[in-house]
């Protein structure tokens, strides 16, 4: 006889309905009366399946129960106990994997300069977590440099139609001279290739002027300008050499950067410290006094015993608001008005596509980052790191050495995350942050994990209210 | 579906995957069978040949040459072995115990 046990899934509320997040698929379906009631007889027990469907016949028709069951079998919401589904072996992982090598590169983040003329205390390119040692590296990519790394990423883009390239430092504007001939190459380039570029890059917005500003306009360039927030906050850590802070000198520009560049929307970034965890005023002041069209938060990257790092309590309170802020999102939307917190927005946008990731994000796929010496790294922030080169724009990559990263980074051999509802979206966070947090890329994030699985939660009761009641706009979305 | 609604694009993949597959929707339930116990210690369908679960022969319980045999007398499929019937009767014949003496079987040519 058969019997029935709850598949993975995480169930949540959205707008009076419920609905499942399925796991490991990432779909996203909604229960009816009668599938409701098959999950709430079956619990956490395994049930025999004529049992399970006698139970709850006293309140369905069987036909309807049967057919119930069916589907959440077929959508794996349940399963049968006789034959659980296999645990992907080792190799299987690898396969896919080398599949997935095929992806070509779409993004190349060129780190054009490793010099700064901030002092911002908790860099992780500076401060006292740094991987790259500077010093060691010239401080300025040079235009031959560039142009090979243009030529690098239009070899390896495969028949991608559109190419991102992305300007990265230290501050970026340091090496404008180098930005414009190297943006006006890989456009020339594109031509012939019958491609096209898009071009973005991160600023600290203290070198923006109207030479500057009319480049960006003139060649629809993508921008994101990292700032903490108002005065007080900005110039907790976003200070100069000497220790000025560096708010009064970038309002201004920023203000002339969104008046002149209305082209592409522009976007703030924001780090949240131990010290300024204030989101909603933050937001607030970046959104509705400056007019960036979009603010996003990430927490500081840093080992534990920083004295900006973000404690327990900190974590809390962040979530809070970020929920806040979420919720507002939804509200917009449905009023169908803007709303600009971006990290709603992206995970929203993962969830109505169904993303199930195999690796947390694109790095070593279709990203890859630059150093100014020209030597290829996972992503921008490895760029620089002797131990974490797999190449240079000069000889391209070393293929073995990637797909082996890729293969010990696969989601199915972090066995912290194996039980988690939350890992098609979360796959165990940035690289980056685990190196610095646990010393080890292959670590998950686990001081994030409950903070995570909330704010999933968050973003699911988000898209359900959507998905009921503004189905067009996620249809726009993705 | 009827009771389960769609909402995401996964999960209309999903439900395309199950609506477009008709003939399993027609057919019968499957037969509840017995346990399947495979010969060897590979639960893939490989025909005369099996693999350890990083896809070599390593770490088999037994080794590969017991394959050999295994196409040898009971495998559906002929193809990997010398026909013992009418050109090679003799192929095996200083192979007394496959574990022992598999390095003396012989190598024959069409």
């Amino acid at each position: 006889m058969t019997t029935l046990a709850r598949g993975e899934f995480h169930q949540f509320h959205g707008d009076g309905a419920d609905y499942l997040y399925l796991v490991p698929s990432a779909g996203v379906v909604k229960l009816d009366d009668t599938t409701r009631a098959v999950l709430e007889a079956l619990g956490e027990r395994e049930t025999p399946a004529r049992d399970l469907a006698t139970q709850v016949a006293s309140f369905f028709p069987i036909a309807d129960v049967r057919s119930a069951i069916e589907e959440l079998l077929t959508v794996r919401a349940i399963r049968t106990v006789e034959a659980p589904p296999p645990p992907p072996p080792a190799q299987t992982v690898v396969a896919e994997t080398k599949k997935k090598r095929s992806i070509p590169l779409s993004t190349l983040v060129l780190n054009v300069t490793s010099k700064c003329n901030l002092s911002c205390g908790y860099c992780y390119e500076y401060g006292e977590d740094k991987i790259v040692e500077a010093k060691t590296k010239p401080r300025f990519m040079s235009e031959e440099t560039a142009k090979q790394s243009v030529d690098f990423m239009f070899s390896e883009s495969g028949d991608m139609p559109v190419v991102n390239l992305t300007f990265f430092g230290g501050e970026t504007l340091l090496n404008f001279k180098m930005l414009q001939s190297s943006l006006a190459y890989a456009n020339e380039k594109a031509k012939t290739l019958g491609k096209r570029v898009n071009a973005s890059l991160t600023t600290n917005a203290t070198l923006l002027r109207d030479e500057v500003i009319d480049w960006m306009v003139d060649n629809d360039v993508g921008v994101t300008v990292s700032i903490d927030g108002a005065k007080d906050q900005q110039d907790k850590h976003r200070v100069f050499a000497n220790g000025m802070g560096s708010y009064d000198v970038i309002r201004p520009r920023i203000e002339l950067l969104l008046k002149r560049h209305r082209k592409r929307p522009i976007g703030a970034r924001v780090t949240l410290t131990g010290q300024n965890l204030d989101v909603i005023g933050i937001y607030k002041h970046l959104f509705d006094e400056i007019g960036f069209w979009e603010v996003g938060f990430a927490p500081v990257t840093t080992s534990w015993q920083r004295d900006y790092a973000i404690e327990e309590a900190g974590f809390t309170k962040m979530l809070q608001q970020f929920q806040q802020l979420a919720f507002e999102y939804r509200d917009s939307v449905l009023s169908g008005k803007h709303h600009g917190f971006s990290n709603v927005r992206d995970t929203v946008e993962e969830i109505h596509k169904g993303m199930s990731k195999s690796h947390p994000c694109g790095a070593g796929f279709g990203l890859l980052g630059v150093a100014t010496d020209g030597d290829v790294a996972l992503c921008h922030r490895f760029a620089g790191s002797d131990s974490h080169k797999i190449g240079t724009v000069f000889d391209g990559v070393d293929r073995s050495g990637q797909e082996e990263f890729l293969a010990r980074h696969h989601i199915d051999l972090k066995t912290d995350c194996s039980r988690c509802w939350a890992r098609p979206l979360c796959a165990g966070g940035c690289y980056h942050e685990a190196h610095t947090r646990y010393g080890s890329t292959e670590r998950p994030n686990l001081h994030y994990c409950e903070w995570i699985r909330a704010w999933t939660h968050t973003c699911l009761e988000v898209y359900g209210s959507l998905a009921e009641r503004k189905p067009e706009f996620l249809n726009q979305l993705a | 579906m009827r009771h389960l609604t769609s909402i995401n694009q996964k999960a209309k993949r999903i439900e395309a995957l199950h609506d477009n597959d008709v003939v399993a929707l027609q057919g019968a339930p499957p037969a509840a069978t017995g346990p399947f116990v495979p010969m060897g210690c590979s639960f893939i369908f490989a025909p005369g040949w099996e693999v350890d679960s990083t896809g070599g022969t390593a770490g088999l319980c037994q080794p590969v040459e017991r394959d050999l045999f295994d196409c040898h007398l009971t495998c559906f499929w002929p193809a990997h072995v010398p026909d013992l019937y009418n050109h090679a009767p003799e192929w095996t014949a200083k192979c007394a115990t496959a574990q022992k003496d598999w390095r003396k079987i012989d190598l024959v040519f069409p």
